[in-house]
Formats: structure tokens, sequence, C-alpha cells
């Protein structure tokens, strides 16, 4: 067993990981603010990627500075998207949601492969590398893990700190009450996806920043965001933070040890003991 | 059994029979295969509404018995030479087995819980099978020529496959009917409308619930075991795919989820509406030229996202709300 | 006579709440027994621990001579015991004829189909529901529930019966027809308990009254005894409108 690559591959997970716990918050987010878990969520990713890619490229700018960009266009379309898909039904049973959301998927998934075709795209980004022995930090990684923490912190001084954030927890946790108090609580629900997407797409664009995707990219991504929100407990953004470097540890150390592809039975069959054993993750109250 | 007297069960019977019949009949061999899929179509809908839509469970990875049923039974027909038949029933069962034991701690979880519990069953036995040897590992595996023989060839075989496609068709409608009017049926409709209040009328739901789950997975593995006989070829991929699984309950929500007729029209109804998006000739609008294959998903999403906001009782739900003198025919 | 149902120094904690301390109580076959007590006095976890909904942290129920303590609630439907919540449950995607036969197929003589649904018409007559038989039980309005409720459960007939708040919510005259249904349910032999805060029907009907305070028994005894009890004055004094309502239903 060589330590030299065990170090090495933990630092490649543990930064890794910063990327998908940004990822699965926006999917927990919204599941805890409305209770709906969002099949959209994989072109939504999708989305963020091509808009780092089209922007980067058609305009010319620095695919990081297109950041604030994507986060006001993944808040704009969250709330648009709410008010199409999801208000009128935000009442129905779960069964309602998950297959209004599905819809969407369809629809934006369709549209993209009509726009960009299902080939491979990459981003040309490099910013270096340091070498610590045979550890080789990449210089992509570091930056976004910084971004992705920046992006937590702020979630977190808006939810915590402002008025509007405020509200939006209020009517997570108790939806009546909250309007009793004066909170328009529709427009919090359409706000909270719109910050769920958001993040989606933010995750999106570093994730495009770090690998090769397609339109199609979105399905495994959906299903290991689902995987790290359960880890985290459903609805608990800090969770999905811990989720997602659980998951990002677990996929480059795990292959020191096991072929690569056994790595999603674990992943999954973690997900479903998980789920039966401790529904509100492996963090929550029992 | 009352059912059994009843003039709309073998009605809807005689008529899918019929129906079914036709491209045998005429000797028309893309008919037949166009059938074959609305058949498989049929099946898939029509066991998925039967935990879905009568319980209220909604299994998001209900296509795991399909690909699990495809896979033993393909396995035993390859290997051991086992007859297609047999081995379908032993897919079959085997699917129901696993039904069996993977419902019981899954089925007590709850609304999100229990739909992301599917998922993650149908993606955990997906990469399993893609790690497994014996089961070809992430190729798959292939039929040799030899074993379409034992059936007159591959021509004859495609034949057999379609009968065993209607037969299960027939089957699962069936089954369907029956729970639906049965004491069973209205056992499990009660655990959908408030499963609380249906324990203290006596139900006992975790034991109704593991025995619809069972029943459910059985019609699924058959189908997959006939779908991959006929094809020859199995893997992963195609055998575990989510998005069949949630088409399905696509279909059961364009039809009318709760009923026995709405997984049929809306299996029927999707898959024409789907073949006729992607063979459909591109539209000239002066200088643009618009490909509706290329839109076929974006059309299905947005037919859907109509239905789930505006006909959530779906084509035949909404029949039987408006006309009541309907509700006596169209269960 | 041995009682039909023995409760024996019953608890049930929630955490740090002791919602029942240490109940004890005997029903006897055939009686009306009411249970009152100010709000949250744990009247309705009384209830759920009695039907199996909740196991009870201590403590050992006896119904018709067997020991019951932890059974399910379905367990608890075979043998007899039937209930209503205080909160209507409806099955709201079913008819109120297919609600009725729920409750006939699978309560105490577990009837077939067929059966079942003959029982369920001859319920709905008994209840009067008869005129809304294929209407979804969700469309009735408040009081039609409440009958819905009552003919579920009776439907399942039972030996015994919980009736949690039916009067809660209805008018006088709706209140009046409830009463006489109740009446007829007596004497069709089905024991009786009853919550309730509608005071003069409590003790005009029940035959013995049981007082809840803070999950403890403060009196019990027939409607006389119980309302004279200085202990259960102070607790409904805590809330003047009740115990006006008090000292006028039995006054």
């Amino acid at each position: 067993m060589n330590l030299e690559a065990l170090i090495a591959s933990s630092f490649d997970g543990l930064m890794l990981g910063f990327v998908y716990g940004l990822m699965a918050m926006g999917l927990t987010l919204i599941f805890g603010v409305m209770k709906v878990i969002n099949l959209g969520h994989g072109p939504v990713i999708v989305i963020g990627m091509f808009a780092v890619l089209v922007m980067s490229q058609a305009l010319g700018i620095n695919p990081y500075l297109t950041l604030p960009v994507v986060a006001v266009l993944g808040i704009a379309f969250g709330v648009v998207m709410y008010f199409i898909s999801l208000h009128r039904v935000i009442n129905a049973p779960e069964l309602t949601t998950l297959l209004a959301t599905f819809a969407v998927n369809l629809i934006i998934t369709g549209l993209m492969t009509v726009i960009f075709s299902t080939s491979p795209r990459g981003l040309d980004v490099s910013l270096g590398a340091l070498q610590f022995g045979a550890v080789t930090i990449l210089g992509t990684r570091v930056t976004a893990v910084v971004i992705a923490v920046i992006v937590t912190a702020a979630l977190y001084f808006f939810l915590y700190r402002t008025r509007q954030g405020k509200s939006i927890r209020a009517v997570a946790n108790n939806r009546n009450a909250a309007e009793l108090m004066g909170i328009d609580s529709t427009w919090m629900l359409a706000l909270s996806f719109g910050l769920g997407i958001m993040l989606a797409m933010i995750s999106g664009a570093l994730l495009a920043t770090l690998f090769s995707f397609t339109v199609l990219s979105g399905g495994g991504l959906e299903t290991k965001s689902f995987v790290i929100v359960v880890l985290g407990g459903l609805g608990n953004p800090t969770g999905a933070l811990f989720g997602g470097i659980i998951i990002g540890l677990l996929e480059s150390i795990t292959t020191i040890f096991i072929p690569v592809s056994w790595v999603p039975v674990l992943e999954f069959v973690v997900f479903v003991l998980i789920l039966l054993v401790r529904p509100n993750g492996i963090f929550g109250a029992r | 059994m009352k059912t059994l007297t009843n003039a709309p069960f073998w009605l809807l019977l005689v008529v899918i029979a019929v129906v079914a019949a036709a491209p045998v009949a005429l000797n028309n061999v893309s008919l037949r295969e166009d059938f074959f899929l609305i058949l498989m179509l049929i099946i898939l809908a029509s066991s998925t509404n039967i935990i879905m839509g009568y319980t209220g469970y909604v299994s998001f990875g209900h296509i795991v018995f399909f690909g699990t049923g495809g896979y033993i039974a393909f396995f035993l027909m390859q290997s051991l030479q086992l007859h297609f038949v047999l081995a379908a029933l032993c897919g079959g069962i085997a699917a129901s087995v696993m039904a069996l034991l993977i419902g019981v701690p899954v089925l007590r979880l709850r609304g999100a819980y229990f739909a992301l519990a599917t998922i993650g069953i149908n993606e955990a036995m997906r990469s399993f099978v893609t790690n497994f040897e014996p089961f070809g590992g992430s190729i798959g595996m292939f039929f040799n020529f030899s074993v379409y023989d034992a059936y007159g060839g591959a021509k004859n075989a495609g034949q057999l496959a379609y009968y065993g496609i209607v037969a299960v068709a027939l089957l699962t409608v069936a089954a369907s009917f029956l729970i639906k009017k049965s004491k069973f049926g209205l056992g499990l409709m009660a655990i959908r409308e408030d499963q609380d209040a249906a324990q203290v009328l006596g139900i006992d739901p975790a034991r109704l619930k593991v025995l619809t789950y069972t029943i459910s997975a059985f019609f699924p593995a058959l189908a997959g075991a006939i779908f991959f006989f006929k094809n020859g070829i199995i893997e992963p991929g195609p055998a575990f795919e989510l998005h069949r699984s949630i088409e399905a309950l696509v279909m059961v929500m364009l039809g009318g989820y709760g009923t026995v007729t709405g997984p049929i029209v809306g299996a029927i109804v999707y898959d024409r509406l789907r073949s006729t998006l992607i063979t459909a000739p591109p539209i000239n609008l002066g200088t643009l030229t618009i490909n509706l294959s290329n839109f076929h998903l974006v059309i299905a999403g947005v037919l859907l996202l109509a239905i789930v906001l505006f006909v959530p009782a779906g084509l035949i739900g909404w029949l039987r709300q408006r006309f009541a003198p309907v509700r006596r025919y169209l269960e | 006579m041995t009682p039909i149902l023995q409760i024996e120094q019953v608890s049930k904690r929630f955490g740090g709440l002791l919602a029942l301390d240490k109940v004890t109580l005997n029903v006897n076959a055939g009686e009306i027994f009411g249970i009152i007590g100010p709000n949250g006095a744990g009247k309705t976890t009384l209830f759920n621990v009695i039907n199996g909904v909740y196991a009870p942290t201590l403590g050992r129920i006896t119904f018709r001579g067997e020991n019951v303590t932890g059974l399910q609630p379905y367990d608890l439907s075979k043998r007899g015991l039937a209930r209503t919540y205080q909160v209507v449950r409806p099955l709201a995607e079913l008819t109120v004829h297919e609600n009725v036969t729920v409750g006939a197929c699978f309560g105490r003589e577990n009837l077939p189909l067929e059966k079942a649904e003959t029982v369920a018409d001859e319920v709905l007559q008994f209840v009067g529901l008869t005129a809304r038989r294929d209407m979804l039980a969700g469309k009735l309005n408040v009081a039609q529930k409440k009958r819905l409720e009552m003919a579920r459960a009776l439907a399942a007939r039972p030996i015994m019966l919980l009736l949690d708040e039916v009067l809660a919510g209805l008018n006088p005259q709706e209140v009046a027809d409830m009463l006489g249904v109740v009446r007829k349910i007596r004497e069709n032999g089905v024991t009786i308990i009853m919550i309730e805060h509608l005071m003069h029907a409590v003790m005009n009907l029940s035959d013995r009254v049981f007082v809840l305070d803070y999950g403890a028994q403060i009196a019990e005894g027939t409607p006389q005894q119980v309302s004279s009890h200085p202990k259960v004055i102070e607790a409904y004094l805590g809330d003047p409108k009740i115990a006006q309502r008090f000292l006028e239903g039995t006054g």
C-alpha cells in the first residue's frame, strides 16, 4: 500500500467533495423549504456547464469571471421554473411535483440536445499545479474549492443574517405560521427554488472547469446528488457539504482498494441503507 | 369472485387479445414489432400502477425488476439452455422474491424517501451487474446462434416472443383488474388514502404493501425476459434504464393513475406520440427548417407538464370524473 | 362481572412529556363511559394507547380477558375495537360506500367483499347517509364526515367503540341527531367510550364519567358524583367558559 498515493487521492477527493457538496446543496435546499425533490436538478447543472462554455468561448471571457452571471441567470431561471412548473401544484402529493420537475428535465435536456448536440465538450482552463512530493494539487481544483466555500458562506449569511433569508427559513419551518406573520410565502418559495437552481448551476460551472462534459452529464450527477443529500440528511445544507466531502473521499480513496467500477455499487448500497436506518442522514437526529 | 362474471373485465381482455392478434393474422412483421413495444409498455405501466396507483407508493425504480428478470432468464437460457418459458418464469419468480426481500424494509419508508430508495436500488443493481462477470459485466451477454435453433430459428423465436408478450400483457391487465375489484385492492386504496386510518380500520399495511410490491415485480420481470430473449443481447444500460421507469410513470399519469384502463391508454398514447414525433417529416418555414424528431423530448416534457398541471387525473380519470355513467364500463 | 376493558397503571411518555400518568380504569360491558378533561389532558393519547396506535410506556391493558398491551391497531380492530377520529379522516378519493365497506371488510368479522358491501349499505341506512352513498368521501361536509367516521367504525361490527369528539363542530340539530345515533348503538349492545367537550351531552349520555387532567385521573364516578367533585371544578375553573358550561350541563 502506497501512502503517498493515499494522500494524493485523499486531497483530490476532498477538493472534489466541496464541489459535490455545493451541487447537492441546491437539491437539499429546495427539499428543505418546499418538500420537492427536483428531478430537473441534473439538467440544471448542465445548463451551468454550458453557460460557462458559451460565455467563455463566444465572448472570450475568463470562465471564472462568468460565475456572477451564471449565478444571476440561475436565480432568474429558478424563479421562472418555479412559477411555470411548481406553483400550481406546490400543495399536491409529491408524485405531482416529482413529475412536474421531471417534465422540466425532459424539456431542458431536449432543448440542450437540439442546440449543442451530445458530443463531449471541455473548457480549456489551466491554473498550473502545486507539487508536494508525490502530491500534485491542480490550481483549478483549489480555485473550485475556494469558490465553493465562498458561495456556501454567502448562502449561510443570506439565510441567517438577512430578512429575506430568515423569511425563507420561517417558510421552511411552517408555511402557514409564516404566512400569518405576514411573509409572502409564494415569493419565498420561488426565491428559494431560485437559490437552489443557482447553486446547481454554479456547481455545474465549477465542474466544467475540472472535467469534460456532455449535454447528458446531468443524469449521473443528479443521482450522485441524491446520494449526497441522503447522506447529509434531506433538507440539511450543511449536511450536504459533509455528504459531498464523504462521497468525494469515498470515490477517490476506495479506488486504491477496489476497482473503480465497484465504487457506484458501494455508493448506492450505502445510500439505500442510510435511507432505511437513518432517514435524516448520518448527522441528523434519528 | 364477482369480477370473473363482470362484462367490462372480459370485454377489456378480449379487445386486447383481438387487437394483438392483428399483426399475426396479417402476417405483418413491422406491425408486430410496434405492437410488441406497446404491449411491453402496457405491462410496465400497469404493473407500476398496481403499486403506485392503488397503493400510493411511487416506485421510481420499478425497472429494476425488468432488468433483473431479463438478466436471470437470459443467463438461464444462455448457460443452461433452459427453455424460454421456464427461464422467463424463473426470472419472474426471482424478481418477486427480490421484491419481497427489499420490500419489507423499503416499504416502511413513505413518500419521497420511498421514491428515492427505489432509485437507489435500481442504480445499485445496475452498477452491480456492470461488475458481475457471470452476467458478462459491462459488456453484457449475447446469445449463441444455437440458442434460437431450439425454437426453430430466429424468425420463429420472434413470433414466440410476441405470443409471450401478449400472454403477459393479458395476465398483467387481468391481475390489475382483479386486484382493483377485490377486498385486497380496497385495502390497498385505503392505505393510499390514509395509512394510519387504514390500520385502525383493521388493515395490516406492511403485509398488504409487501404482497403488492411482490406481485407488481413479477410482470415487468417476465416482460424483461421476453424482451431480451427477442433481442438476443442484454446489457446493464438498457436493462436498468431509469428513464424507462420514469416513462412508465408518465404513462400511468397520462392515462389516469389508480384506474385499470388508464395505464393501457397512457402506454398507447405515449408510444404513438413518441413515434409520430420521431418519424415526422421536417417542417419548412421559409428559411427555417424545424425537425420535429429533434424536439421529441421537449414535446414529451411539455405534454407531461400540461397533464400534471391541468389534468392530474389523467385521460381516463378525467372521463370518469366528467361523465359518471362511464364509470361502470371504464375501470 | 369482569369489566370488558381494564386499564391498569398505564403511562405514556413522549420524550420529556408524561402524557399519561398511571391511569387505571375499568369499563363494563354495555355502558357508555365518558372521558372528560381540559385541552391537552391526554384524552386522545389515552384512546391512541387503548387502540394500539401507541404502545404504553408502562402498564397493562386487558380487553375481554385478554392482555392486548402493545398490539397493533389492526389486531385490536379484529378483536372488536373500533374508533373515530377527532379530526375526521375520510378516505377522500373513495366513495362513501367504499369507505364503509373498508370498515366491514377488515373489521371484527373480516367479511368477504360482497358481504361487506351489503353490511355497508345497512350501516349507511342506520346513520342516514344512504343518499350520499356514491359521493367521494372528501366532498362531504363536516357533519356528514362525522357520520361517515361513525359508519365506518360501526361496519366493523365492534364490541367496543371509541368516539373521539363526534359532536365537535356540529350545529344543535346535528348534535341531537348524533346523540340519537349514539343511543341506538348502545341499544345494539356496543360498549362505548366517548371523549367529549360538550358537557351536557356527556353528562346526559354517560353511565360513568372519568376525568383526566395533566395525564392523570382526578375523578371517576357517576355524572352527579363527578360534577360535584372539588378537583374537577378546580381543573375546569382554569377555563371559566367551560366551567360555566359544565355547571349548566348538570344544573
